[in-house]
């Protein structure tokens, strides 16, 4: 049997990483997690005290404005915490908290207001130094370091990233293929400490089902030691149980159960409302200079004790109009 | 006669007539939404587009917004997800890919993660997303760009997304999948593509009242000329009207 027969690493990304891995720690953290079909709803803040800390690791799963974890975002600003390492995927909710200062590193791959052009609050932070650290990846790399997360393994390869700056920004390395003898990248495993997911239903256990593409939500869930899910609607577990191929989170993996419909919102939910485009025009607009962002974050966020009071300022009439 | 169009307008044909029918392409927000879309209801019908959160064969009735909403899967063949559609560009079943960038130098390397420094950037920009991803794995890239010295450079700020990177063999060598790279380059002033030897970017056809001069001009590297130029046909009415009435409707792109 080979033993310790070296294998050459051509290359690696210059940042250490930001989130170490501990794939035997996320196994006994996993072990202990309640396997228990027990009732799991709070509200926001009550999931916010007790699974995030100032410093932790966190991630949102979304794509755009669709299907975004907003109430929680809202409710993770007025928490006050901060000095947070965050996976981003960021459009709407990384605004938020770039404006409240509460990011120190990122593990990058896109944050951006898509066809709305760059997010000036990110630029802010960035350009700034408030944001002490950037780790460059592309979107399949994040999501293949979840994979390897949940897979429950140290690294996945790929033959992305290759021969870019990309990759030289990162924490990735690059050796001889083993196998083949081609060169591979090797994506470290990303565990996070809490990670924030909106579904369309789930039940009480958190059993949660996604409408449409599930974006990378399978793999996150799965790569997190904290899963805090909200939920457009809590349904009996009768119901889960009838189309369980739809069941894309089982319970065990989730932590907290939020009951937060419009939970998206100004963003949209697959068949259930459409983006809230005259609001997300506003914010776009507001969010071009320090002075108007903090405006809206007054006005949307600091002035509002939770997200009832947010859907009462909305008002009935315009999300009628913007539901499917 | 031909009616008067817009510059994004033009640049929405070009890029739909790249497109073939009967293929996979990755779409990307913005202008390649509504290339694909005129391109399916024009010469592609059942052209397979095919969007990285996880819609494939999407049929584009109405414009997306986003590379995620709900319209990327309208009455689509799968509604999967990140990992799916990426895993199969990794494993070669996707033919054409969309990009753009703020800066492109002369083998197709794209930048669209920061200018100036990346530890002191002078603009930090929104990063790779899915673009290092389409670069990799794609059989062959479509860039659309504007043209200008600005953007066109000799040496661009940072390698986001991987075009021919050095040069002949680059990519091999580097490890990336045999036989993939940069194909067309689409800008409003014309249509490059790259030659077949050195690897590097070379003018092909004018748009409509542009001269070799201007793109030369307005490109901060050494441009190779094809053998025989050719001129772009603008957008004809069919093209046009399609894509006023059926593709944008509410004139986002005009």
């Amino acid at each position: 049997m080979v033993k310790n027969k070296s294998i050459p690493i051509f290359e690696e990304g210059e940042f250490p990483l930001i989130q170490p891995i501990d794939l035997d720690g996320f196994r006994a953290h996993n072990r202990k997690k309640t396997k228990a079909l027990i009732d799991k709803r709070m509200t926001e803040k009550e999931a916010i005290e007790k699974f995030v800390k100032d410093g932790d690791y966190i991630g949102f799963e979304l794509y755009g404005t669709v299907r975004c974890p907003m109430s929680l975002t809202r409710e993770l600003v007025r928490s006050g915490k901060k000095d947070f390492r965050i996976v981003g995927q960021g459009v709407h909710e990384l605004d938020l908290m770039f404006a409240a200062n509460q990011v120190k590193e990122i593990d990058f791959t896109y944050i951006s207001l898509e066809v709305y052009g760059i997010s000036d609050n990110m630029r802010r932070r960035v350009e700034s130094g408030d944001v002490t650290k950037i780790v460059e990846w592309s979107n399949a790399a994040i999501t293949w370091r979840f994979k390897a997360a949940s897979m429950g393994v140290p690294f996945i390869a790929t033959r992305n990233m290759l021969g870019t700056d990309t990759l030289k920004k990162s924490s990735a390395k690059v050796i001889e293929c083993p196998f083949t003898h081609q060169k591979i990248a090797l994506l470290p495993a990303l565990i996070v400490d809490t990670g924030f997911i909106h579904v369309n239903r789930a039940d009480i256990h958190g059993n949660c089902q996604i409408d449409g593409i599930s974006g990378f939500a399978f793999e996150m869930s799965r790569a997190c030691k904290n899963l805090i899910i909200s939920t457009e609607e809590i349904v009996d577990t009768k119901e889960i149980r009838k189309h369980p191929d739809r069941t894309i989170i089982p319970y065990y993996l989730v932590d907290a159960v939020i009951h937060a419909p419009y939970g998206s919102w100004p963003g949209e939910m697959s068949g259930m409302y459409e983006r809230d485009e005259p609001h997300y025009k506003m914010f776009v607009d507001m969010q071009k200079t320090k002075e108007s962002m903090d405006e809206y974050m007054q006005e949307w966020v600091y002035g509002l004790p939770d997200h009832k009071a947010l859907l009462d300022k909305v008002g009935k009439k315009r999300l009628q109009d913007l539901t499917l | 006669m031909t009616q008067k169009y817009s510059p994004s307008e033009l640049l929405i044909c070009l890029a739909s007539r790249v497109m073939e029918d009967g293929t996979t392409a990755f779409i990307g927000t913005g202008i390649p939404m509504l290339a694909a879309s005129l391109a399916q209801a024009m010469h592609a019908p059942n052209l397979v587009p095919i969007f990285e959160f996880g819609g494939t064969g999407a049929i584009l009735e109405k414009l997306p917004l986003a590379v995620g909403d709900m319209r990327t899967y309208n009455k689509a063949l799968a509604a999967s997800g990140i990992c799916d559609v990426m895993e199969t560009a990794q494993r070669g079943f996707v033919e054409f890919g969309f990009l753009g960038g703020a800066q492109i130098d002369k083998y197709g390397n794209l930048n669209s993660t920061v200018i100036g420094d990346h530890a002191h950037p002078k603009v930090r920009l929104p990063g790779s997303g899915g673009a290092n991803d389409v670069g990799s794995s794609c059989w062959r890239t479509i860039a659309i760009m504007i043209h200008d010295k600005r953007r066109f450079m000799e040496k661009i700020d940072f390698v986001t997304t991987p075009g021919y990177l050095t040069g002949p063999g680059a990519r091999e060598e580097a490890g990336l999948p045999e036989n993939t790279g940069p194909y067309r380059v689409v800008t409003n002033l014309c249509v490059m593509g790259y030659d077949d030897v050195s690897k590097q970017m070379k003018l092909l056809s004018l748009n409509p009242g542009v001269t070799i001069e201007q793109v030369i001009e307005n490109t901060g590297f050494k441009l190779l000329l094809a053998d025989k130029i050719t001129e772009n046909t603008p957008p004809t009415d069919e093209e046009l009207r399609i894509l006023r009435k059926e593709v944008d409707p509410d004139g986002l792109y005009r």
